[in-house]
């Protein structure tokens, strides 16, 4: 018997089909996940992302109730709409996994993001830098005669606007949380 | 009243308050208290397997042939590492299992002790959920809890690590009951989602039903409904590989299994249906083939208990998460109460258009006088052990899709098979775990001569526990399926697929204490197999078949359902005819 003709280009060579079936429009979310802080977790979360081949573009983690035992993780994924799906029902199905919201789906959210920026410079540019941080209500948490460490807090975009115009100033160092994020209105 | 004792005591106490009998397992420095304790009592019976691998195959065997969680005990380092395979194959077609493993003391975690390995973390990623228990005060809650999570919602392995410290500490034993676990699955399925299920199934003309493993993890009343609804319904039913006796093979709704190798009668239903109703499966690739060309014309419907497994591969129009028992109750009621409307016409022609394709006889082989064709072997097999207490185990191979082809399943928990892992090895272990459930019953592994070789060394155990296993192999001499994807798909390159050096399976038989029976004659065959029955003890049966035999119907990856191959095309190909 002789081998089968497969027209070239197609995947029959293989043990799986190797065109994927999704489509490509990409979406931005941001899922807030309740655990229970057990040794672990935070593991499973990310392994599950890994595993998948799932991204991740950040992600913060804390107790949020000590008696509880309970964490909140917030993520801020990224992929098509039939992924993001996947990605819930996923999380979901850990067992330590006691919430998933899809902060993105279910109507309006506020994010934020803490920023720690250490610029070092001397003279004008030292003065410039001091006037944007008024400007973005940057706090001055550390300074020496030569630096400034500022806080600032915001979306992820403001944050990056203000590295942005940090940059030529003499921006040395910076240290970003992650994003926090929570539903808006009373519920 | 609290009661006070060491850990590892309370690993013997949770297993026999948790209603275990047998447990599977091999012994080493990091689990020696609690064997210690296995040793002082005789509630629970250790069967000591001889590779830990297979101890968790066992204990897959024992749990899929039982309907009860299995239990496997191992030691730290290359004990867990050991298990690694078994519980991924648990783990992919959602076996409950609980495993134990030992470990080095809480205080040398981390420092690279001897036979220390991360085993929660290595084991992640291959179990449902696992623990390490770093106070006794807190393991017997654990186990009750591990318990629980194995067997609910969509089952599968839990892992419980326990530091060699934890196991000599004294701390409370906390009673089964009161478990009070977070981890509660929905069970029920959304009305709404079953109401708009019964008006497509009222309407259909050409409906299917397409049912999983999932039939038979949620037990024995799932089939029942199941039963109910086909016969009720008149609707065909075709299952994947996990979940064949759920439905009767001998029931005349009946289309066979579906899939790379399954009926056409089966796939041609799934390609042509205009409503599928998806019950516990999980539209695995072996399964949809190309999944845009994927049954273009029906509506779907996914009854699942785990949510992830819904839409994941493909779209479905009613999405029903629940327990698959509940929901079918629920769906018969609502479907009942409506009046049991169905399309009786286009059901009628529906039908004729199987009959059709059944007239295809796509398991048609070509039989011979002088060699067994490995069909045949089955064949014979299936006549003589039907109506017999019987439990079919199997390696991976082509040997496993025949068996399937070949062998008709009535009720559920009679097949074991390493579906979604595909695990040469599990077959032999297998069926020693099922041998042990079902001590009077017939338990034959239908096995190839490579897979078989994998566990081997089970000999030992099925001798040890006087286990009467029947290690049927349908002997090609080949690493069958691989040999028959390098034929069809790789210029008939046969890249490492002949089994060479292969023993004299009589003789290695006799060498642990077992009969050998060697058949190479058809005319001899029903005389060798009912030797094989009747014979009190374990059986090597060496049935050397037809070496070149390919398995068909066959839907090569990325094809639709409607362009299987079967056996009569393989001709058409040796003289020339393309595939397009
Ligand atoms: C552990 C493992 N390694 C490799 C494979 C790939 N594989 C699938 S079937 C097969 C050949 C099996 O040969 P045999 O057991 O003799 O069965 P046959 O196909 O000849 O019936 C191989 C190597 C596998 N499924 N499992
Ligand atoms: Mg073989």
């Amino acid at each position: 018997m002789s081998a089968l003709r497969i027209k070239k280009g197609s995947s029959s060579h293989s043990a799986y089909d190797l065109r994927s079936n999704f489509g490509d429009e990409i979406e931005r979310h941001t899922l807030a996940v309740t655990v229970v802080n057990e040794p672990g977790v935070l593991a499973r979360v990310i392994g599950l992302f890994s595993g998948r081949g799932y991204n991740i573009e950040s992600l913060t983690v804390a107790e949020i109730d000590h008696e509880g035992h309970r964490s909140r993780i917030t993520i801020v994924t990224s992929g098509t709409p039939q992924v993001i799906a996947q990605i819930k029902a996923q999380l979901g199905r850990i067992v330590p996994v006691l919430e998933v919201h899809d902060l993105t789906a279910e109507g309006p959210s506020v994010e934020r993001e803490l920023g720690l920026l250490k610029v070092a410079g001397a003279g004008e540019k030292r003065v410039e830098a001091l006037r944007l941080a008024d400007i973005f209500r940057a706090n001055v948490v550390d300074s020496t005669l030569e630096s400034f460490v500022f806080e600032i807090t915001g979306t992820p975009e403001k944050i990056d606007a203000f590295a942005d115009l940090m940059r030529p100033l003499g921006l040395v160092e910076i240290a970003r949380t992650g994003v926090a994020a929570l539903a808006r209105g009373a519920k | 009243m609290s009661r006070q004792m060491t850990g590892a005591k309370m690993v013997v106490q949770a297993l026999k308050d948790q209603g275990v009998d047998t447990i599977f397992g091999y012994p080493g420095g990091a689990v020696l208290p609690i064997y210690d304790e296995i040793f002082q009592q005789n509630e629970i019976q250790h069967i000591l397997v001889r590779h830990e691998q297979a101890a968790i195959h066992a204990a897959e065997g024992y749990a899929r042939s039982t309907g009860k969680p299995g239990v496997a005990l191992v030691t730290s380092g290359p004990g867990a590492t050991n298990a690694v395979t078994g519980l991924t194959d648990a783990l992919m077609d959602s076996i409950p299992l609980i495993v134990f493993s030992g470990q080095v003391p809480t205080f040398m975690i981390g420092s690279d002790a001897f036979q220390e390995a991360d085993t929660v973390g290595i084991t992640r990623p291959c179990t449902k959920h696992n623990w390490l228990v770093k106070d006794t005060e807190t393991l017997s809650t654990t186990i009750h809890e591990a318990f629980h999570v194995a067997t609910s919602g969509r089952p599968g392995p839990v892992l419980i690590d326990i530091p060699k410290d934890v196991q000599f500490a004294t701390g409370n034993y906390t009673e089964k009951t009161k478990l009070k676990s977070k981890y509660q699955p929905q069970v029920k399925g959304s009305i709404e989602g079953i109401n708009d299920l019964v008006k497509l199934m009222e309407k259909a003309k050409r409906p299917v039903f397409y049912t999983g493993g999932g039939v038979i993890n949620s037990g024995p009343a799932a089939s029942q409904l199941l039963r109910e609804l086909v016969e009720a319904t008149g609707f065909p039913i075709t299952s994947t590989l996990m979940g064949l006796g759920a439905y009767p093979a001998s029931g005349k709704a009946w289309l066979g299994m579906l899939g790379m190798h399954g009926l056409y009668e089966a796939n041609m239903a799934m390609h042509d249906c205009d409503l599928m109703i998806n019950i516990g499966a999980r539209f695995d690739d072996r399964i949809t083939g190309r999944v845009d060309a994927f049954s273009p014309k029906s509506k779907k419907a996914h009854i699942d208990i785990d949510a992830s497994s819904i839409n994941k591969i493909i779209h479905v129009d009613i999405p029903i998460v629940g327990d698959v028992a509940h929901v079918l109750e629920d769906l018969l009621k609502v479907w009942k109460s409506r009046g049991r409307v169905t399309e009786k016409e286009g059901l009628d022609k529906w039908w004729k258009q199987i009959n059709e394709w059944r007239a295809v006889r796509c398991l048609a082989y070509k039989n011979s006088e002088t060699t067994i064709k490995p069909q045949y072997a089955l064949e014979r097999l299936e006549a003589l052990t039907k109506g017999m207490d019987r439990y079919i185990t199997t390696e991976v191979g082509q040997h496993q899709m025949w068996a399937a082809q070949f062998l008709g399943f009535e009720d559920p928990n009679r097949w074991m098979t390493s579906g979604g892992l595909g695990t040469m090895g599990y077959g032999f272990p297998a069926s020693i775990g099922v041998q042990l459930a079902h001590p009077d019953a017939l338990v034959v592994n239908v096995a190839g001569e490579a897979s078989w070789l994998m566990n081997m060394q089970e000999m030992g155990t099925a001798i040890q526990y006087k286990l009467p296993v029947k290690q049927f192999i349908l002997n090609n001499e080949r690493l069958g399926m691989v040999r028959q994807w390098q034929q069809l798909l790789h210029g008939e390159r046969y890249s490492s697929s002949w089994s060479e050096a292969l023993p004299d399976f009589v003789k290695l038989a006799e060498a642990f204490g077992a009969k050998g029976i060697l058949c190479s004659d058809p005319k001899d065959l029903d005389d060798a197999i009912m030797e094989m029955i009747n014979y009190d003890g374990p059986v090597i049966f060496d049935c050397l078949v037809e070496k070149h035999e390919n398995c068909f119907p066959m839907i090569p990856s990325g094809k639709p359902h409607n362009e299987m191959l079967l056996a009569a095309d393989a001709d058409a190909f040796a003289s020339g005819a393309a595939l397009v």
